[in-house]
């Protein structure tokens, strides 16, 4: 007995047409459609599209609540073992189509799902709620991208153990795999090294984060009459660390109030973070967090304020999502309380 | 962190010891400091130099809160 498989595809791939065609509604076929052969080609009978739904792409992206729900009604009925979408390539309504629809069938129906595109595809922002294999950006690159998503498919089907992004082809999906590397560390990075030096293509085993940018913001007028505050990402905390700030891969920030205060001294307060020798900002933590020189400029009126509340974490193995999450919010709060400009101090 | 204040509309200066991860991250305005474990202060010297150490730092700091910057700057103290 073979394994049934769904497969959902577009307009286009079903041969009905291009962009004129791709306002057309969900319809159910038996059997494969287009790139279903080679798909159930190269599962050689151990699994079978046993339906095809082709579906435009416009219609999707205008009707997404009424396509979902047709499409989960006919995957419901047929009860596959499995549900494949696309590839799509770099094409986006089909991309977020094919991601979309797969997601619902996983969650909504339990039934393990695969799709594959291009990695710049819109669709592709969903890899890390459901596999999807990273292909070429056009229909050229189907010949490459059948064998390793019916590959990946049919182990997913039998519930074999799927291995890490780089030898399955999809996309990180942010959860870590082990596994033993055929040759050692000096020899990978030397043969990296050479590729580098001959302008050859090479692939780092420790990608950066992506970041993106912010322009600058116009600069402070006029300092005497600026409300400035304090940040770090230093650990900064009253004595005690009444807030519980983890001292590594912090979950919050802190707050505190510093009315009053002309001087941060170590029986009051002390630094969290646990990523550096805490001593030096433990015996004074203004050696991180300046209140002491900030109350003197205030008082001499070379600025006008300082901000009455400071804000810290622990950047210490702080996922970079939290961190942005924290400051997104305090910053809000720094605009509500009417602060012209910031000072973030880190260790 | 510095690029979401800076995304709410505040200027933010960034002082920090490691230059490269701040420009790495997106900070616009970048003061270098002297240490890690201490940024604004250098436990070798006597109190008054430390804190005149500290009042030079933050007051670059200010500078550059008032320097009008288009592209990601360090601010050299």
């Amino acid at each position: 007995m073979s394994y049934k498989v769904v497969h959902y595809i577009n307009q286009f791939f079903a041969n009905i047409g291009g962009e004129e065609m791709a306002h057309i509604e969900p319809e159910l076929r038996d059997g494969f459609v287009g790139p279903g052969m080679a798909l159930n080609n190269a599962w050689k009978g151990e699994a079978e599209i046993v339906k095809t739904i082709v579906c435009g792409d416009s219609y999707f992206a205008e009707h997404e609540a009424a396509a979902k729900e047709k499409i989960l009604g006919w995957v419901k009925e047929i009860k596959p073992d499995f549900f494949i979408a696309g590839p799509a390539f770099n094409a986006g309504r089909y991309g977020y189509a094919c991601a979309t629809i797969a997601c619902a069938v996983q969650d909504e129906l339990g039934i393990p799902v695969l799709t594959g595109m291009y990695e710049e595809n819109p669709g592709a922002d969903m890899k890390n709620k459901i596999l999807i294999v990273a292909t070429a950006n056009s229909a050229a690159g189907m010949r490459k991208a059948a064998p390793v998503m019916a590959a990946l498919a049919l182990k997913m089907m039998k519930g074999e153990k799927i291995g890490a992004s780089c030898e399955e082809g999809y996309m990180p999906n942010g959860i870590r795999k082990n596994f033993f590397e055929k040759e050692i560390g000096a020899k990978r990075a030397v043969n990296m090294l050479v590729n580098k030096l001959n302008d050859k293509p090479f692939t780092t085993e420790y990608p950066m984060p992506s970041f993106d940018r912010v322009a600058p913001n116009p600069a402070i007028k006029d300092l005497s009459k600026a409300t400035i505050a304090l940040c770090t990402s230093g650990g900064i905390v009253p004595k005690g660390n009444p807030d519980h700030i983890e001292s590594s891969s912090a979950s919050h920030y802190g707050e505190y109030d510093i009315t009053g205060v002309d001087d941060l001294t170590s029986d009051k307060y002390e630094t969290a973070h646990g990523g550096y020798d805490p001593v030096y900002a433990n015996e004074d933590p203004d050696r991180v967090l300046p209140v002491d020189v900030m109350r003197e400029f205030e008082k001499e009126g070379k600025i006008g304020k300082l901000h009455n509340i400071f804000y810290t974490t622990v950047g210490n193995g702080t996922a970079v999502a939290s961190a942005k999450a924290f400051a997104a919010e305090y910053a809000q709060k720094l605009l509500q309380a009417g602060v012209h400009a910031v000072i973030m101090t880190s260790t | 962190m510095v690029k979401e204040i800076e995304r709410a509309g505040i200027p933010v200066v960034h002082m920090c010891t490691v230059t490269p991860i701040s420009m790495t991250v997106g900070a616009n305005r970048i003061v270098p400091t002297i240490a890690i474990p201490h940024p604004l202060g250098n436990p070798a010297l006597p109190p008054e130099e430390e804190k005149a150490l500290r009042r030079k730092l933050v007051s670059r700091a200010l500078e550059a809160l008032t320097t009008e910057v288009e592209d990601q700057t360090i601010f050299e103290v």
